[in-house]
């Protein structure tokens, strides 16, 4: 399958990546290659199989909605790029 | 008595002994460390002061008798993806190159409370993707047998720290082959436990559907002894397995006769290296001359586990790699116009390309008109796999086979064609996809001496058979350090 600009675009978007023109070019070859090499899964007659996400059963898994992490707010804003009084600093996002 | 060569049990035997300190066997690491990691560098962190104070706290809790395990006072390394409150957590990506956790994951404080001393993080490839440790932003590690070699990967740093002797033992984690491959390249032991065996809580998610902690070590007793320290259930995890903990040092019996064992002939089929496949046949030779009943079969499936992986390890990792935006915790660019544009810039700068990549194509697969034609096409090629390995499981007890079809490749052979390096995980990525337990043990070495990997695979939850197999095998074979730690004098 052949990779178009405005499809690398769209994953850029999806992926929130901001590709050079020089990545652009490389990422549609690699996707272009892999999509072919994975289409190989084509060949498997799959009609009639269930689509397993867990390799066994699991269930949900439930417990009592009890808070029982402490306030931790001062080391976790430690690793923060910004901070200000005692949120998460982050640009203007509507004017 | 140079404590480096001794195995974690060993060495935790002379401790308990009070033959050898807590502080001893802890310097005895760095020593070795400050020999050789400007070399083969298979730390990303080294925590010395840590290490140090660690030391004198965990020997008098050895000494007011209140830490009496296997593995009290004995050093180890953890890979850079599992976090530990207060220590540098990179992933060895650039975007989390000055994060420091909050908290401890379960398995790094279950060792914790077993009495390891942390030395340190170790380098992988970055988020655990590649095959070679070639794709940390913190510079590649080296082989130990042949620092022209890459160790494998993605835990390359804790295979190559543990064959170099830097520490006795390290964590790894497994996604598609990331314990198994590094330790068959670096001629040490390494197990991938049923998924579920041990918390993922603190590990830094690559695919959470198949990521899985285990141990790399000098030796199956080594590794059984590890998973009875690191496998238990926690309430942290959702996907942790009610009945996680085990005694799997128990499985360590010199004894497989009658112990029905496989070999998938579609194992041997192309593309594997003569040394390999004959190395691991032999070894089915030894096990069934100790009274293994071993044949071949038809496995199946074995050429779409690679096509399947790569899309749902990929749609996973474009999931879990969102959450690196610039916003809580890493690295943010200096210069950006808005909040999407910080978003953009800060990923495009902070992961490396082959990261880019991944989350490009998980991003496709799983987007809206692919989605069911990659996406659930390959959860529903996992539902075949699983049941081949089903099927092969009802008639044997342990499937054996090579780690990867080839030996440990030189530095920059892999990394120009990504589908080739992929091609090289084979042997292990189905193993995820069905959540198996694996082991990987020395069974050889090819031509230029370079070690050849055991795989032996047991059905869920039957991590003991696997052990009890590849025991026996370890009983006929002596260990072999890499010579170039002899060359060197050490």
């Amino acid at each position: 399958m052949t990779i178009t600009d405005e499809t690398i675009d769209y994953v850029g978007i999806l992926a929130k990546l901001e590709l050079s023109g020089e990545e652009k070019e490389q990422a549609k070859k690699d996707m272009s290659n892999m999509l072919e090499y994975v289409g190989k899964l084509d060949e498997l007659d799959t009609d009639n199989v269930e689509a397993m996400s867990h390799a066994f059963p699991v269930r949900n898994v439930f417990r009592e909605d009890n808070v029982t992490n402490g306030d931790d707010r001062e080391n976790l804003l430690k690793n923060a790029p910004e901070q200000k009084d005692g949120c998460y600093k982050v640009p203007k996002t509507f004017d | 008595m140079d404590l480096m060569r001794l195995t974690a049990v060993e060495l935790g035997k002379k401790i308990k002994a009070s033959e050898v300190s807590v502080m001893e066997a802890t310097k005895a690491c760095l020593d070795r460390i400050h020999a050789l990691e400007s070399e083969y560098n298979c730390f990303v962190t080294v925590d010395e002061e840590g290490a140090l104070k660690q030391a004198e706290e965990i020997q008098k809790r050895i000494d007011a008798g209140e830490l009496t395990g296997p593995l009290a006072g004995v050093p180890v390394a953890i890979k850079d993806n599992m976090c530990i409150e207060g220590m540098l957590t990179t992933c060895s990506s650039k975007i989390l190159s000055n994060f420091v956790p909050t908290y401890t994951a379960t398995a790094v404080q279950c060792l914790r409370d077993a009495g390891a001393v942390i030395i340190g993080k170790t380098n992988m490839d970055e988020f655990a993707m590649g095959s070679t440790t070639e794709t940390s932003y913190y510079g590649i590690t080296k082989n130990p047998w042949d620092t022209n070699r890459v160790p494998g990967g993605s835990s390359g740093g804790s295979a190559a720290a543990v064959a170099a002797e830097e520490v006795p033992y390290a964590l790894g984690s497994d996604t598609g082959g990331s314990i198994r491959q590094p330790a068959g390249f670096c001629g040490v032991t390494g197990i991938k436990p049923t998924y579920g065996r041990v918390s993922r809580y603190g590990l830094i998610a690559y695919g959470s559907s198949l990521d899985q902690i285990g141990p790399l070590a000098k030796d199956v007793t080594d590794c059984a002894t590890i998973l009875d320290a690191i496998c238990k259930h926690d309430d942290k995890d959702s996907t942790s397995y009610k009945d996680a903990a085990d005694d799997f040092t128990s499985a360590l019996v010199d004894d497989v006769k009658g112990m029905k064992i496989g070999i998938p002939r579609d194992y041997f089929a192309e593309g594997i290296d003569e040394d390999v496949k004959n190395s691991v046949l032999q070894a089915a030779k030894v096990l069934e001359a100790r009274g293994a009943i071993v044949e071949e079969f038809d496995l199946g499936m074995v050429e779409y586990a690679i096509p399947a992986y790569y899309i749902i390890a990929s749609a996973e990792a474009s999931s879990n790699l969102e959450r690196f935006d610039g916003v809580k915790y890493g690295y943010r660019t200096d210069k950006f116009t808005d909040l999407h544009n910080m978003y953009k810039k800060t990923r495009s700068e902070g992961f490396g390309p082959e990261v880019k990549r991944r989350i490009m194509l998980g991003s496709f697969v799983l987007s809206s008109g692919y989605y069911d034609a990659y996406y659930v096409k390959a959860l529903k090629t996992k539902a075949l796999i699983k049941k081949a390995f089903d099927d092969a499981f009802a008639k044997y007890d342990v499937i054996l086979g090579p780690v990867a079809p080839t030996t440990a490749l030189k530095v920059g052979e892999s990394l120009s064609d990504p589908i080739k390096m992929y091609l090289g995980d084979i042997y292990t990525v189905s193993v995820n996809l069905a959540g198996l337990p694996g082991i990987s043990l020395p069974c050889g070495y090819d031509k230029d001496g370079m070690p050849i990997g055991l795989q032996l695979l047991g059905q869920t939850f039957d991590e003991k058979s696997i052990i009890r197999a590849a025991y026996a095998y370890e009983c006929t074979r002596e260990y072999k350090r890499p010579a170039q730690l002899e060359e060197r004098g050490l």
